[in-house]
């Protein structure tokens, strides 16, 4: 059985939920594997990063360079190359670094790579077998994937619960001189924040989010009245940022932002990942959708199928009474 | 008329009078001849448009609009102004001439107006003269002290025309003093030296002036006269050779403006009028991106534009605030052409005109009503300028991405909304409503005389679904022997030829017109303004259609369709009614009595008719593509839509168009108006009330279809 | 500069309703309509800038059957220079790696400073991009929402978490993976695509490129789809049957539940 890396995220000396994710997924491949943990980085944020991981991983290999103080995928790419063994499984978090990182790292390491991968159903002969999506997650597909020279794959994050886990040694390896100089001709220049908007939707304990079902900029005010009513925040799914109906600032999803309200209200939205992705803390929710076929209902606590036009103002008039306060 | 005294008498002119008056003439007559030739120089590098047909409508077209004034009484006391303006030029213009012609042969009589008609002439023409520059204070107090709302500039357009205005006011009134004046001091010259002289009307102007300058020495009044004459005709020529620089061009255009104006309704201008389709592939570009590829009339009409504002006032994309007025995209356009094409110097290149002259979102606001071009009393057309630069964006591939989607499925689906093609008829075959009507698809096994077209917004809308049903039970109800397309079925591509893809609505034309003709039926009947118009008007080799409307409106009379009393419905017995008329049902194809005769045929049912009827109807937003793009407004249209409705006094609106269903029923939510406005198409109301023994049970739940209960 | 535009023929979401064929083995096919992936689309339209800015050509390049040559033509028409369709049937059920393969072989047929994919396509997996360049050898930077040249060097911005941009350097050539959204696609209509109805595109086969057969290909794969099916739902949400007005009553109830409310 080959050896199972985990390519571990960290920001600001803290590992990143996908970490124990990452973990998990290597149980449903191997039940009895204890994977390796890789962390790159520099100076006392890798450190904190080490010492804040959790229990499970039998050996941690730190790879400190100066090169690597933001993590670079290219540069990162590089100095896995340089030490990960032939064969090896790496598991990586499907993010924006993952999609950077991996596709690449699988070429250099002439290994299989699989993508975005959602369920994992073990190992038949050469063949790992993994459940993804495609469309969009309008149908899921069982695929076989080569590992006879190892493979790359990148794991959704949220798609596998962390566990708890038989605690494993932890031995920290450092790998920096295997690794040595590392060059790119990709260089990283800085970070520019996204502009803050007038309402910060990460602060908020009820979310109201609307998506493509909202249909037109001008019912967004709908929306922002019942938001108003209950106390709530607005706020929404990517194409409605496409279509220039809210600010940047309200996005929930894996390029916008991420949210941990105690409840959230999805109206009008179908329930693609990177959504939901954006939704962490499994909060209570709630769906309305027209189309009774809708992905989000799988992952909702509670469903209405109704239009979402008529809903809003009837519970917003509710609300009201709901509140105690006058209509308008 | 006899001419002016012998002008031995006057002795300060440097040249003898006669030959300054003469001069005058023939720089005057060059200088107008002159500048008229240049701003005729972009009309033969326009494009082509064939206006020289039927001769004898366009003259009666003229005598109806031009000569009749038809439109002017839609503004009541500015109608009236012009009236008296355009009457009194008319009449003067004889006298006018004579007093020109005067200066240079003083015994000067027009033919036929020697002698007692002359006299009586004279008579009307003091009159006449009196009430042109009475109308001219009048014009002048309402542009300074009233401004009226519609003449106002708004500070993006440039500078307010209020001075200009004034100063041509100003002008013509010194024309009737100067006229008036010469005839005063003749008069009462002659008066003086105890020779015949006319009486000059009675309290009129001249007569006034008679009065004022009656005992003045004679040699004084013969200055006058001679002043007189020479400010008439100074101020004459300058007005003539001025009117070409501003709005008062319209005084000479607008006789050929409206002579060559467009005669049909409803109908889109080709592409290029001398190309025909088969070869619209070898053109190299598509549309109106510079100005020479507007076509001749066009550019005549921009020369025409008397800037009263009528059509930017009635405008709804104006009156909520999308950067489009009908009035400036003439005034901009005109400014362009004396910019480019002036009457001193060479003229310029050609640049495009849209993000310098136009914007793109002015151009895509329009959502071509018709308001704009059926105020306008000099008929200046709109909406083919408005396609034709639509055209050229779209050639250019700068279109609002807004729109992109819906046209692109549109061209893979048939419809806007993406959706398959063998799902276009289910609405039919929902269970409740299978139960009770068949509907017949077309499809090569199936005949039928008459064909109901769809269409996508009715095919596919979860809402507008239900007039479909409504449509065909009422059709079945009167025994019509019909059927429908079913996935043969594309969208009419009404928009889309309005948005400016022409070859888009070719495809989906050539589409439709083949199944209907395979289908075999003899006539079509919608129940879709956007579709009645467009296989009205935009196809050709199609059987006559007709709106439901009309075809309820005939049975009604006939007797076929009886109706239960209003207050049968429960929830219709506090309901007043009033009817909204659709832009592509009333303005474009002028149905306005047919709907409502079928209202009015509803034992009990109140109807109240808002400010803004027939061919005053407000637009409630625009239909097909409009839907999809993404106006910056400051509120919706119809919004202020279901506001003249309550302020009529109606609590339910009743249309037969089912977009102006989806913008109103949207209207009233954004409104705050649920409870108080509801809205219903016509023929669900038909259907709610026809007498119909073999229809379901009218007191179970049928499909009401009304918002906010 | 000579700018290369991987694209994909895809069926159109919007436009389709995807579902399990009856066999329950793959999606039904029979009336799907087909269109250039939305991100290649994207990548195009950025190419075209690109080259209106700093001179240079567009190729747009594609691996299909001869259906491919429909997409091709809807990126000529919107203003490409070249279209290329890479078609033979040995391809057939090439993974990933194996289309990278064959794009490798392309382009060390010509020379392009810079190389574009879109971020992902229909089956989501985000990898062509990413593989080109480490074959290349050439720098990479995937989900690229604005690009910048700037004294002969590129400049790019990254979508990371948050809505926060990622701004990196990258030498030339390089290959970048384009984000949906990065510019507005001028449109294209059905005149623009008569008008290049009959401008030639070069259709190359295995042969012509010099494809490392030994990565291509069905048997090749190292990933392969056994199926499609749509997951058993699990216990899903809770399902409100009631009147509207019940509805809104009982999601208040719950929001103030479940500490929805101050």
């Amino acid at each position: 059985m080959a050896r199972i890396f985990a390519y571990i995220v960290h920001r600001s000396g803290v590992v990143d939920d996908s970490a124990a994710e990452l973990l998990a997924a290597a149980k449903k491949i191997d039940a009895t594997a204890v994977p390796t943990a890789i962390l790159t980085g520099c100076g006392p944020e890798l450190e904190a990063a080490r010492s804040s991981l959790g229990s499970g991983f039998g050996e941690i290999w730190k790879v400190a360079n100066t090169a690597l103080v933001y993590p670079n995928a290219e540069l990162a790419r590089q100095a896995l190359v340089r030490i990960l063994p032939p064969g090896s499984i790496v598991l990586v978090p499907h993010d924006h670094f993952g999609i950077d990182l991996s596709p690449g790292l699988s070429i250099k390491l002439n290994s299989a790579f699989a993508s975005d991968v959602l369920g994992i159903d073990g190992i038949e002969g050469n063949f790992l077998k993994l459940v993804r999506q495609e469309f969009g997650g309008q149908v899921s597909a069982h695929v076989r994937c080569d590992i006879s020279s190892g493979a790359v794959i990148n794991i959704r994050p949220g798609a596998f619960k962390p566990q708890v886990n038989v605690p494993a040694e932890g031995v920290v390896i450092d790998k920096s001189s295997e690794v040595g100089d590392l060059t790119a001709r990709r260089r990283y220049l800085d970070t520019i924040a996204a502009e803050a908007g007038d309402v910060d939707i990460t602060k908020h304990n009820l979310l109201v989010s609307i998506g493509r079902g909202i249909q037109e900029k001008d019912n967004v005010a709908l929306a922002e009245e019942l938001a108003e009513v209950l106390g709530a925040a607005v706020s929404c799914s990517r194409p409605v940022v496409d279509a220039k109906w809210m600010e940047k600032s309200r996005q929930v999803g894996s390029s916008g932002k991420t949210v941990k309200p105690k409840v959230y209200l999805a109206c009008g939205i179908s329930g693609a990942f990177q959504h939901l992705a954006g939704i962490k803390g499994s909060p209570f929710l709630i769906a309305i959708n027209k189309n009774p076929k809708a992905p989000i209902f799988q992952v909702a606590d509670v469903g209405i199928v109704d239009d979402l036009l008529e809903f809003l103002p009837e519970l917003t008039n509710k609300a009201r009474e709901f509140r105690g306060v006058a209509a308008k | 008329m006899v001419g002016i005294y012998s002008l031995q008498h006057v002795v300060d002119w440097l040249v003898p009078g006669r030959e300054l008056f003469l001069a005058l003439h023939v720089l005057g007559v060059a200088c107008f001849i002159y500048i008229v030739s240049k701003r005729l120089v972009p009309l033969p590098r326009a494009q082509s448009d064939p206006r020289f047909d039927q001769p004898l409508v366009r003259m009666g077209r003229v005598f109806k609009f031009w000569l009749g004034q038809w439109k002017h009484p839609r503004y009541k006391f500015a109608g009236t102004l012009h009236l008296l303006i355009f009457a009194g030029f008319i009449l003067l213009a004889l006298r006018a001439f004579t007093v020109l012609i005067v200066g240079v042969s003083e015994n000067f009589a027009m033919p036929g107006l020697s002698g007692k008609t002359g006299q009586i002439y004279d008579l009307i023409t003091d009159y006449a003269a009196t009430v042109v520059f009475l109308c001219m204070a009048v014009a002048a107090v309402r542009r300074l002290v009233f401004k009226p709302a519609r003449y106002a500039v708004p500070a993006r357009y440039g500078k307010g025309h209020t001075a200009d205005a004034v100063f041509l006011l100003g002008l013509i009134a010194m024309l009737m003093v100067a006229d008036s004046l010469f005839a005063a001091s003749r008069s009462a010259g002659l008066v003086q030296q105890g020779q015949p002289a006319e009486t000059l009307a009675a309290f009129s102007l001249p007569w006034m002036l008679q009065m004022a300058v009656g005992s003045l020495p004679l040699a004084t009044l013969w200055g006058l006269n001679v002043g007189a004459c020479l400010v008439h005709e100074i101020t004459f020529y300058f007005l003539l050779c001025y009117r070409p620089f501003g709005i008062q061009f319209h005084v000479e255009t607008s006789l050929f403006s409206i002579y060559f104006s467009k005669l049909e309704r409803g109908t889109l201008k080709p592409v290029r009028w001398d190309v025909p389709e088969e070869r619209l592939d070898q053109l190299k570009s598509f549309g109106v991106k510079t100005f020479e590829d507007f076509t001749w009339k066009h550019i005549l009409d921009f020369y025409s534009c008397a800037d009263c504002g009528r059509c930017a006032e009635n405008c709804p994309s104006n009156a909520v605030g999308r950067p489009l007025a009908p009035r400036f995209l003439t005034v901009k356009a005109r400014d362009y052409a004396f910019k480019h094409y002036p009457v001193i110097g060479k003229a310029n290149n050609s640049k495009p005109l849209i993000g310098t002259v136009f914007s793109e979102d002015e151009i895509w606001s329009c959502t071509t009503c018709g308001a704009c071009e059926e105020e306008c009393p000099l008929l200046v057309e709109y909406i083919d300028k408005i396609v034709d630069l639509r055209r050229g964006m779209i050639d250019d591939g700068n279109v609002p991405q807004s729109l992109q989607k819906p046209l692109k499925a549109l061209e893979s689906r048939g419809n806007p909304y993406g959706k398959i093609e063998k799902k276009r008829a289910d609405w039919a075959k929902t269970p409740d409503f299978q139960q009770s009507t068949k509907v017949k698809v077309l499809d090569g096994k199936n005949a039928a005389d008459t064909l109901y077209f769809v269409d996508s917004i009715t095919s596919y809308d979860d809402r507008m679904q239900s007039i479909g049903r409504a449509t065909a039970r009422i059709l079945s109800h009167l025994g019509k022997n019909f059927g429908i397309l079913g996935a043969a079925e594309k969208d009419s591509g009404h928009e889309v030829r309005r948005f400016g893809e022409e070859m888009l609505f070719m495809a989906l034309r050539d589409h439709n017109t083949e199944a209907i003709k395979a289908s075999g039926v003899q006539r079509i009947v919608t129940a879709d303004p956007h579709a009645f118009n467009a296989l009205k008007h935009d196809y050709e080799d199609v059987p006559p259609v007709e709106h439901i409307s009309q075809v309820l409106a005939r049975e009604a009379r006939a007797g076929n369709l009886r109706f239960n009393a209003a207050d049968n419905w429960l929830e219709n017995r506090d309901r007043v009614y009033t009817y909204h008329d659709p832009c592509y049902l009333g303005r474009h194809n002028q149905v306005y009595d047919d709907p409502r005769d079928v209202l009015d045929s509803i034992p009990g049912l109140n109807r109240v008719e808002m400010q803004r009827s027939r061919d005053r109807s407000f637009c409630c937003g625009g239909g097909g593509l409009m839907l999809f793009y993404e106006p910056k407004e400051e509120q919706r249209m119809g919004v202020m839509r279901v506001r003249m409705a309550a302020e009529a006094g109606a609590n339910a609106i009743v249309t037969a168009c089912p977009f102006c269903m989806v913008n109103i029923e949207d209207a009233i939510k954004v409104a705050g108006m649920e409870g108080k406005m509801s809205v219903i198409d016509l023929t669900e109301l038909v259907d709610q009330h026809m007498v119909c023994e073999g229809c379901p049970d009218r007191t179970q739940k049928l499909e009401t279809a009304t918002v906010g209960g | 500069m000579e700018i290369l535009v991987c694209a994909r023929r895809v069926p159109d979401t919007s436009e389709n309703e995807i579902e399990l064929n009856t066999d329950g083995n793959d999606i039904e096919r029979e009336e799907l309509v087909y269109s250039v992936n939305e991100a290649d689309n994207y990548a195009v339209e950025e190419a075209l800038q690109i080259r209106d800015r700093v001179g240079g050509n567009v190729t747009v390049v594609t691996i299909d059957g001869e259906d491919g040559e429909e997409i091709l033509r809807r990126e000529l028409a919107m203003g490409a220079n070249h279209a290329a369709l890479v078609a033979d049937d040995s391809f057939k059920g090439s993974d990933g790696r194996g289309i990278a393969t064959i794009l490798k072989a392309f382009v060390q047929k010509g020379h392009y400073g810079l190389i574009l994919t879109g971020v992902q396509a229909d089956d989501g997996a985000a990898q062509v991009g990413g593989m080109l360049a480490a074959m290349l050898d050439y720098p990479f930077a995937s989900l690229v929402n604005s690009i910048t040249l700037e004294d002969g060097k590129l400049k790019v911005s990254r979508e990371i978490e948050g809505g926060n941009r990622e701004m990196n350097e990258i030498d030339l050539p390089c290959v970048l993976s384009i984000q949906t959204g990065i510019n507005e696609p001028r449109y294209v209509g059905m005149r623009g695509i008569r008008q290049v109805a009959s401008v030639p595109i070069a259709t190359l086969a295995a042969s012509d490129l010099g494809v490392d057969m030994s990565a291509v290909g069905e048997a090749a794969a190292r990933v392969k789809r056994v199926d499609y099916f749509v997951p058993a739902s699990g216990k899903g949400a809770e399902m409100l049957h009631g009147s509207r007005e019940e509805n809104a009553d009982r999601i208040l109830e719950l929001v103030a539940a479940k500490g929805g409310l101050k």
